[in-house]
């Protein structure tokens, strides 16, 4: 399955003490940003978003001992793509009890690149209820949007060519922790 | 999958899918905006031959739950004594641009006809066929017996499930035989001889014609509904009779495991198949049923439309 | 015209060394070594002769059902399939319970002339079941009808049952019957067996062949009368046939060729081109029905054609009519089932489609042995031919056949009647 060990074009952007350096980072700029965890709600996007909120979620209560609620939001009902594919098994949605009402919804992705997952998670967000506030935190952002929106934390900003894919791995489900970008021209 | 005829069709993958997808649709009846915009711009036919208020209604949710135009095409009544109206009904409905076409019809097969005899394109669910087969009835009881007893997830493994009544005549016997076997339940039928089909003990679980016998050892049992006009056939003497041999009182409820649940896929003949205070004793699930119901057909729904056409898969 | 000699060029009757057979006014006038007959010559080399085919059941729809067969159309189908007569059966509309439609049927069938059509009078009135028909005056209208049969339905009444043995007897008729019990097959739609329980269609149970096959044969003993079994279907209805034929009762029963090839199994599709009646049945079934064709507990095979129009099979199963077409495919499903799998050979194959049915139903002229003097009716068949089966090329005026698509092995190529070609090289001749 994977090919990118021997993939001569592939290269690793983030090792595993980046994704580390840039989760902590991303928990102080939320608690910083929001001015504590209080009222904080963290929606990681399947699948690894919601590995990534854990992980934030985690940092967080390191930083402010209340910690955070944290949840996943499975956004593949509200999907602008649906009819370009088979019908896609759905993903688990777990909101934290209490709702989201009056909360402030962190939204958890791996990679933001088109925008249209974010779309979409935002719209899940309105059938489910009404957050004071809503903000996006990504891994890596690699540009190349088509809606006007953009991530309130980033772990890295990653320049690629449209062609390349970039690749996130999590020790939860790969094994190892690692980013890479892989194809492209070569 | 293009169409759900037959709950013999669905591998153990397939029919876990669709109760997991079920599971994750469930939340949405908890909400307080009960809707998906999923389907939206996508057309089901509930195309009824037979009256059944439930169904129809639980399908016709299930579709609007997911932001389908729903029509309802109530066919009995009109003239459907002759053949040839499903297909004319059928070729009205493909004019019209029916993605789906949920039908109810009291030919056991109608909906195989619908699905392969080249009338319409689109996709067809079969909500129950003359003494055929109910699918969606079988998965909305599998999911409410792995709810209860498996926690809500993996297959049935094990689990053993009496079924009782009139197998000969049920269409949910039969789909429920094919799908807990498929997701590893033990199922065993429990009928007087006359209401049991030829050749049932070639079917893939044990028959008894001993309710007692049989209940001690049952996590679960579905009693189904037995009609009286069975009884103007010679199936059985009287319904005093088979209530005594074959109903669920109290004293019958009482053999079953302490952790035992009660399905009735209903309507219930309150003192035949089930009496009043097992029908409404805590054991009995027939509520969660009906809503289980919907989740499911929401499942099927969107696992049948919520994709690419197939016709565009070909073309892939 | 009468003087005028057909020869049949280097054919090989019931496939023996080829010879030249002459047929004049009617008759096989001469058989000589091949190449040497003159006259009118129809190239034959390498084809079989056998006695022009006998059916003894056949619908042909007319009086009263026109849009599905016509008395012209069905004698059409019959001629291209090697029948040189068929039996019509008396479920028309009116019943052919009368002398009077017996005759319309009779005339019509000379008109057409490409086969001789012998009605089959009803034995009860209307088919009712309750009152006998003019058996009497039936047999001796000018269409001499010596087979009576209410078949689509039982006579399922005991007594009417005896009444109709013995009666028959005064002018040696024979009374076909639809063996089928109609308390146990209400609403039956297939076989009963296992696939009926899972596919939810109704069962249409051997037992209620093989309890009506039994009480005939007793009662035929009982009244020393001669009664014909349509269309046997099971194994056990085998059993009792050959039990009655071993204490002389004066049984003949025929088989159709679906049942001699087509399994239940085919009915999981629910396409009503499958469903008849009775229902296809088992493997263990079609293997003692050829066994009993090949050993002569089962005397014919007969076609049960039985048109419908598309709109009647364009349905679900529930609301399709009963029947298949098989005039036109007969044969090739009588070689592929008998013949090739070394049941039967040429001679036996012509005793069972021409002899016996022939001499069954009195059909004077037909089912003799291709010898000098016999009637000239002749069917001549190429038995290294395969077909692909198109029902629309059909002659019937209907299109359910069961083996559409089917590659077939043997073709009909020259049919005589009577002396006079009703089909050349495949078609008819007029």
């Amino acid at each position: 399955m994977d090919s990118g060990s021997t993939d001569p074009t592939r290269s690793v952007v983030l090792d595993a003490g980046d994704i580390g350096r840039a989760i902590r980072r991303i928990a102080h700029e939320i608690v910083e940003r929001n001015k504590g965890a209080a009222d904080l709600i963290l929606l990681g996007i399947p699948t690894r978003g919601v590995f990534l909120a854990n992980r934030v979620a985690a940092a967080i209560a390191q930083i402010d001992g209340d910690g955070v609620a944290v949840g996943a939001l499975d956004i593949t009902l509200y999907r602008d793509d649906l009819r370009l594919r088979p019908a896609r098994p759905l993903e688990s949605t777990a909101i934290p009890a209490g709702g989201i009402d009056d909360k402030v919804v962190v939204l958890v992705d791996d990679v933001l690149f088109s925008g249209r997952t974010v779309r979409a998670a935002l719209d899940a967000l309105n059938d489910i209820g009404r957050p004071r506030g809503v903000q996006l935190a990504a891994l890596v952002d690699r540009g190349h949007r088509q809606l006007p929106i953009r991530a309130d934390f980033v772990g890295k900003n990653l320049p690629t060519a449209l062609a390349e894919q970039v690749r996130v791995r999590l020790i939860e489900l790969d094994d190892i922790d690692e980013v890479t970008i892989e194809g492209g021209a070569g | 999958m293009r169409h759900l005829l037959s709950a013999g069709d669905l591998d153990l993958p397939e029919a876990c899918l669709i109760l997991d997808t079920a599971a994750q649709l469930a939340s949405v009846t908890d909400r307080s905006v009960k809707k998906l915009p999923t389907l939206r711009g996508r057309t089901v036919v509930n195309l009824f031959f037979e009256d059944s208020t439930r169904t129809r209604i639980s399908f016709e949710i299930a579709a609007k739950r997911l932001s389908a135009d729903v029509i309802n095409f109530a066919a009995k009544g009109s003239s459907v004594s002759k053949g040839e109206s499903l297909k004319d009904t059928a070729l009205t409905l493909e004019a019209m641009g029916a993605d789906a076409v949920v039908i109810r019809h009291s030919a056991s097969g109608a909906p195989h006809r619908l699905a392969t005899a080249g009338w319409i394109q689109g996709s067809v669910v079969n909500a129950g066929d003359g003494t055929h087969e109910h699918p969606t009835q079988a998965l909305l009881d599998a999911f409410t017996l792995r709810h209860h007893l498996r926690a809500g997830t993996g297959d049935l493994a094990g689990l053993r499930v009496a079924i009782v009544g009139d197998i000969l005549h049920s269409r949910v016997a039969r789909s429920n035989v094919l799908l807990l076997r498929t997701l590893g339940a033990q199922v065993t039928v429990i009928a007087p001889p006359t209401l049991l089909p030829y050749g049932v003990n070639d079917w893939p679980c044990a028959v008894s014609y001993d309710l007692d016998d049989v209940l001690p050892h049952a996590d679960a049992v579905m009693m189904l509904r037995v009609q009286t006009e069975r009884m103007q056939a010679a199936y059985f003497p009287s319904v005093n009779e088979y209530s005594r041999r074959y109903g669920l009182d109290m004293r019958r409820l009482n053999l079953l495991p302490p952790t035992a649940i009660v399905l009735h896929p209903g309507p219930m003949n309150r003192g035949m198949e089930i009496s009043a205070d097992v029908a409404d004793s805590s054991r009995a699930v027939m509520v969660e049923q009906v809503a289980n119901g919907v989740s499911i057909r929401m499942a099927v729904l969107y696992l049948l439309l919520g994709g690419m056409a197939d016709e565009d898969r070909r073309d892939q | 015209m009468t003087n005028k000699s057909t020869v049949l060029r280097g054919v090989r009757p019931y496939g023996a060394d080829p010879v030249d057979i002459i047929v004049r006014a009617g008759v096989i006038a001469e058989i000589v070594k091949a190449g040497t007959g003159s006259g009118q010559v129809v190239e034959a080399d390498d084809l079989i002769a056998l006695p022009g085919f006998v059916d003894l059941h056949t619908h042909l729809r007319e009086p009263g059902r026109e849009d599905a067969e016509t008395i012209d159309t069905g004698s059409r189908a019959a001629a291209l399939g090697g029948f040189t007569a068929v039996f019509a059966m008396a479920n028309t509309s009116p019943v052919a319970d009368t002398a009077g439609v017996v005759e319309q049927v009779w005339h019509l069938g000379q008109a057409t002339g490409l086969v001789d059509v012998y009605p089959v009078g009803a034995v009860t009135v209307g088919l009712g079941g309750e009152q006998l028909a003019e058996l009497g005056a039936m047999a001796t209208s000018p269409a001499q009808v010596r087979v009576f049969s209410d078949d689509g339905k039982c006579v399922h009444d005991a007594a009417i049952m005896r009444r109709a043995l013995e009666y028959v007897k005064a002018f040696d008729g024979v009374i076909a019957q639809h063996a089928q019990e109609p308390r146990l097959t209400v609403d039956a739609q297939m076989n009963e067996g296992l696939l009926s329980g899972q596919l939810g269609l109704t069962g249409w149970p051997g037992v209620a062949e093989e309890s009506i096959v039994a009480r005939d044969v007793l009662l035929a003993e009982h009244v020393d009368s001669r009664l014909h079994v349509c269309h046997v279907s099971t194994a056990g209805s085998v059993e009792v046939i050959r039990w009655a034929k071993s204490r002389g009762i004066k049984v003949t029963a025929e088989v159709t060729p679906h049942h001699l090839l087509l399994t239940e199994d085919l009915v999981a599709t629910y396409d009503p081109v499958y469903k008849v009646n009775p229902p296809l049945r088992t493997s263990a079934d079609i293997a003692a029905l050829r066994a009993a064709l090949a050993d002569g507990t089962i005397d014919a095979i007969a076609t049960d054609h039985a048109p419908h129009p598309h709109e009647d099979k364009d349905c679900e199963w529930a609301a399709a009519a009963f029947g298949m077409l098989g005039l036109q495919t007969a044969f090739s499903i009588a070689m592929l089932t008998m013949v090739n799998s070394g049941l039967l050979d040429w001679h036996t194959l012509a005793d069972r489609l021409s002899v016996r049915p022939a001499r069954i139903g009195h059909a004077n002229g037909h089912g003799q042995d291709l010898l000098v003097g016999a009637p000239a009716n002749i069917a001549v068949v190429d038995p290294s031919a395969s077909w692909v089966v198109e029902p629309a090329t059909f002659a019937s005026k209907s299109r359910n056949s069961p083996y559409a698509g089917m590659t077939l092995p043997g073709r009909v190529v020259h049919v005589l009647k009577a002396g006079k070609a009703s089909v050349l090289g495949g078609d008819l001749t007029c």
